[in-house]
């Protein structure tokens, strides 16, 4: 059917109304009419009108403008064009100024109208189909890309979807790769905020400065470069969500910074001194034990109690195995489609060897094999030898071959690496190699690794 | 069996019935009766415009509809318009009984054209069949040469084929068989 429309036609005059609605009736469309604006706004209440035509003037009760006022209050994307009997550029002006999108004069030309309601309907069906699409995006997200039948996950989606209408703020634990944002955005998109943007943050990979300006947004001049008032991701957020990955890795000025939003939900943008209000709901997420960390004194144990409002904790691949076979199918399916492989899918041998497999990228790291498998792969399904290169992996990190170098080198290579591992933190590389942190200083000087 | 009358609604050049009822022969199977010709009914003529209001035309054939009435349509000299609308070829009622036509603007007198018999008659012949798809509950058809394709310019008349698309025709088909069977 091509115009299964609903389209509104609002006059004092029945004549008037009917005529209308016998012309836009030959062209297929469904036409309600309505002899005053009272009537106009309860029909808006059931039906969701594509078009209203709004005479300006009608006697007593609601005139045009008001009547379109208020069923805009119930249909905010309402398309209204005010008719009117006399022009005058006053009321064109009014009409549009408080909302309508065209204004016109009767009588009017037939080829006229005929234009504007097929223009007004064009973009009703962007409209519509911008919100099918926008639906689809959530789907995917909600169930398609939670795939499981692991009791817990189930649980954990469960949860997701009853805190998802509400503004507490969540703090999502698990390993690297277990799929953290993806349970933020299923909370995100299936809560009264979908519409509105969710912005990720990834903590661990910004400098604390770099990541201040980040979150908060800067003024003008508030360091060198600052050409222009830039807003953070707070603001970005506002009225949806933020996700903050890997929360554990802020330091101890941004964790005050960020206590005091989630309490006031207000702050400075860097170098401002004007107060920036803001409706963010946060989802935190971190691989890491944050309760250690509070013991430890590295993490404030007022914002581990603001975050930890909701706790959702992912398990790790290998603790729901049973998803394995369901990830691998829904993988296959994807990558191979992204990368026009033919390959229908994974060898009963090669399952097996997945299925032991301890994964510790979980899901991500299943995800990345897969897509290696597929694109070496060379007949139709993935086997086992696809996948050797999982072999080494496994095998290269149990069976760790010592090198024969000078002792010192060792040393050094294990200084460097700890370093590495603690982004430069000289008391933890120092307490991970076991020795004290002046001993630690020392080798850094006699080795010159630069930190 | 029911008929599909036709009637001059105001003084109308009795040739141009002919050419009316040899379309709606063609295409409707109803025995085609011509009614004596009706006036233009009081009120209906809005001197401001200079125009006859479609709606007082329309009632007035409703009213002078004999008892075995199919359809109905009305053809008249008169210059058509509805209040939203500054003017019309013609109008109907969709799957109602009702339907007019009118001349005014197919002739080429009303552009500043010498006369063209010929022109005149194979758009009456075309606003005949559409309207009269209507009171079948034909809607309009994104095809421009099909008969029941909207006009809102004499242009788009001369760009339509004397005929139905064949997706109209079909459905037409259907709704006159149905149609047989109900009464009015």
């Amino acid at each position: 059917m091509k115009n299964t429309w609903p389209i509104l036609v609002v006059d004092d005059e029945e004549v008037m109304c009917e005529s209308m609605a016998a012309w836009l009736r030959e062209d297929g469309y469904r036409v309600d009419t309505a002899p005053n604006g009272r009537r106009a706004i309860d029909l808006s209440k059931t039906a969701d009108y594509a078009i209203c035509f709004i005479d300006l003037k009608m006697p007593g009760g609601l005139d045009g403008i008001e009547t379109m006022l208020e069923i805009r209050r119930i249909r905010e994307e309402a398309a209204i064009i005010i008719i009117t009997a006399y022009a005058t550029v006053d009321t064109a002006i009014q009409a549009i100024k408080e909302g309508a999108l065209e204004y016109i004069v009767k009588p009017c030309n037939p080829q006229e109208i005929s234009l504007l309601v097929a223009r007004l309907l064009k973009v009703k069906r962007l409209q519509r189909e911008n919100a099918i699409l926008r639906k689809k995006i959530n789907r995917q997200y909600r169930h398609r890309d939670v795939i499981t039948k692991n009791a817990r996950m189930e649980e954990i989606l469960n949860l997701a979807r009853e805190v998802a209408s509400l503004r507490s703020t969540v703090l999502i634990r698990g390993e690297s790769g277990t799929g953290k944002e993806l349970v933020a955005r299923a909370i995100h998109y299936s809560g009264a905020r979908d519409a509105k943007p969710f912005v990720t943050v990834s903590c661990a990979a910004l400098t604390e400065t770099l990541l201040e300006s980040e979150l908060f947004g800067y003024e003008k001049g508030a360091f060198t470069g600052a050409v222009a008032q830039t807003k953070g991701k707070f603001e970005l957020a506002d009225g949806g969500t933020i996700f903050l990955d890997e929360i554990g890795d802020i330091s101890p000025k941004l964790q005050a910074d960020l206590l005091r939003v989630l309490q006031e939900r207000r702050f400075y943008r860097v170098g401002g001194s004007e107060e920036v209000l803001v409706d963010v709901r946060v989802i935190a997420a971190t691989n890491k034990d944050l309760v250690e960390e509070v013991h430890q004194g590295r993490f404030r144990d007022d914002l581990y109690y603001r975050l930890n409002v909701i706790e959702i904790r992912i398990p790790p691949l290998r603790e729901r195995r049973e998803d394995i076979p369901l990830l691998a199918e829904h993988f296959v399916e994807r990558i191979a489609h992204e990368l026009g492989r033919d390959i229908t899918g994974v060898a009963p041998a090669a399952l097996k060897l997945l299925l032991g497999y301890d994964w510790p990228g979980n899901v991500r790291e299943l995800e990345n094999a897969l897509e290696r498998a597929i694109v070496t792969c060379r007949n139709g399904t993935l086997d086992e030898p696809d996948f050797a290169f999982l072999h080494d992996r496994s095998g290269a990190a149990k069976t760790w071959e010592v090198p024969d170098v000078p002792l010192s080198e060792l040393e050094r290579l294990a200084i460097i690496a700890g370093l590495e591992r603690r982004q430069g933190n000289i008391k933890e590389t120092a307490a991970a190699l076991g020795i004290d942190r002046s001993t630690l200083y020392d080798k850094l000087k006699r080795y010159e690794i630069p930190r | 069996m029911r008929a599909l009358y036709v009637v001059a609604v105001g003084s109308v050049a009795s040739g141009v019935f002919e050419w009316i009822e040899a379309a709606a022969a063609a295409w409707f199977a109803f025995p085609i009766e011509r009614l004596p010709p009706l006036a233009i009914p009081e009120g209906a003529y809005d001197a401001s415009r200079g125009q006859c209001r479609s709606v007082e035309i329309m009632n007035a054939l409703k009213r002078a509809a004999p008892a075995d009435t199919a359809r109905i349509l009305g053809a008249t000299e008169a210059d058509l318009a509805i209040p939203m609308l500054s003017f019309l070829f013609g109008q109907a009622q969709l799957a109602g009984p009702v339907a007019v036509v009118s001349l005014c603007r197919l002739r080429q007198e009303f552009y500043g054209l010498p006369p063209d018999d010929e022109l005149l008659r194979q758009r009456l012949v075309k606003e005949t069949l559409h309207e009269l798809g209507h009171t079948f509950g034909l809607t309009h058809c994104p095809d421009p040469k099909c008969a029941m394709s909207l006009a809102t310019h004499i242009g788009l008349v001369d760009a339509k084929l004397e005929r139905f698309c064949a997706r109209c025709g079909s459905q037409l088909a259907r709704r006159l068989a149905r149609s047989h069977g109900e009464t009015l």
